[in-house]
């Protein structure tokens, strides 16, 4: 319940999630503790991939195993799905008649609006943990490998990964 | 052989996606637009606006979609499963881990050296849809409703969700004129 209400609510993607989901797991339910959410939001910011389901499924593993895992997951994921599926095939079927051929080209500079302003967040970001000259310097980097060298963001993730852990784990190895 | 495809172009963007769901977004159109060509920016710019307008996380419901329209509801169930599990069972197995080493520096800077490169991927993404858009509407009517809806979403603080809804209203009314 705690998750189908945080994912049928959260409108604007996963980082909407977390208060309406802090809610429920902390103050309704007590399934952890303010202290303990906090760090559990910190961490998973820490690994890749969409918040919203790292935190149903690693709150639902903590209180009640694999089947609480798989619960939190379909709960938050499986009915916005439907919705989706149902709301676009229903644009598919009718995108021949000119009208509806308009619509959904008046949608795409919204979107672009709403891509920039995830831009200038992630700047924003980088600026904040980064500083501005490192910041823009990484940026400039990546413009020139991804779009005039055409890498694979992939390589250049992982790159970056291997090269902020490097010293952490020669000092791990060290001290053990 | 579609399910292995469906499997990797979700994998791929869950597991370098740092900073959430919005940062998988570019990386999931590399895949689904540049390498499968499974649709063109116009069709991504689509599913991306309805999945902006309806609740819940962005990443899985593009996912869940993206592999219904290629590979019905199993291709809808391995595009979930690529976005979500890898990153999840990464997330449990390590968290005992992560949490001896959470105020390590290193560890904290992970998600940080990343978020230009993400900042790079959403901009670039952004221009490709303002192309799009230039070469179906103009360029007129694509700086009119890209200011509208800035105003819209950043300065009145409009849902998201209506201001979707009014530019699908505008698309339909002027359509109506064209025809």
């Amino acid at each position: 319940m705690a998750f189908f209400r945080a994912g049928m609510l959260g409108f604007g993607g996963g980082p909407a999630v977390i208060p309406i989901m802090q809610r429920d797991v902390v103050d309704r339910y007590g399934w952890l503790t303010d202290e303990e959410y906090g760090d559990t939001i910190a961490l998973s910011n820490t690994m890749p991939g969409p918040i919203a389901t790292k935190l149903a499924g690693y709150i639902g593993y903590r209180v009640a195993g694999l089947r609480g895992c798989l619960i939190a997951l379909v709960a938050s994921i499986v009915p916005t799905v439907v919705l989706m599926i149902l709301l676009l095939g229903i644009l598919q079927n009718y995108k021949d008649v000119p009208w509806v051929a308009n619509m959904s080209s008046a949608v795409v500079p919204v979107v672009a609006v709403m891509l920039g302003v995830l831009t200038w967040n992630f700047v924003r970001q980088s600026e904040k943990a980064l500083g501005w000259s490192r910041a823009i310097l990484l940026i400039l980097v990546s413009v020139v490998l991804l779009e005039v060298l055409g890498i694979h963001p992939a390589f250049l993730i992982a790159g970056l990964i291997l090269m902020v852990l490097v010293p952490f784990i020669k000092r791990t190895v060290k001290k053990t | 052989m579609i399910y292995w495809q469906i499997f990797l172009a979700f994998f791929i963007p869950g597991i370098l996606g740092y900073g959430g769901g919005p940062a998988s977004i570019p990386l999931v159109e590399k895949e689904v637009v540049g390498r499968y060509g499974w649709m063109d920016t116009q069709e991504f710019s689509e599913v991306l606006a309805l999945g902006n307008s309806l609740p819940g996380p962005i990443a899985t419901k593009m996912a869940g979609y993206i592999g219904y329209a290629e590979g019905g509801v199993l291709g809808a169930a391995v595009g979930l499963f690529g976005a979500v599990a890898p990153s999840l069972i990464l997330m449990i197995a390590l968290m005992a881990i992560l949490f001896k080493y959470k105020d390590s520096r290193e560890v904290k800077n992970i998600s940080k050296v990343v978020k230009p490169v993400i900042a790079v991927l959403i901009g670039v993404m952004t221009l490709d849809f303002i192309v799009t858009s230039e070469a179906s509407l103009g360029g007129i009517q694509t700086a009119i409703l890209m200011v509208a809806s800035y105003l819209m979403l950043e300065k009145w603080k409009l849902h998201p969700a209506l201001v979707i809804t009014l530019a699908l209203l505008y698309g339909a009314i002027t359509g109506i004129f064209i025809a």
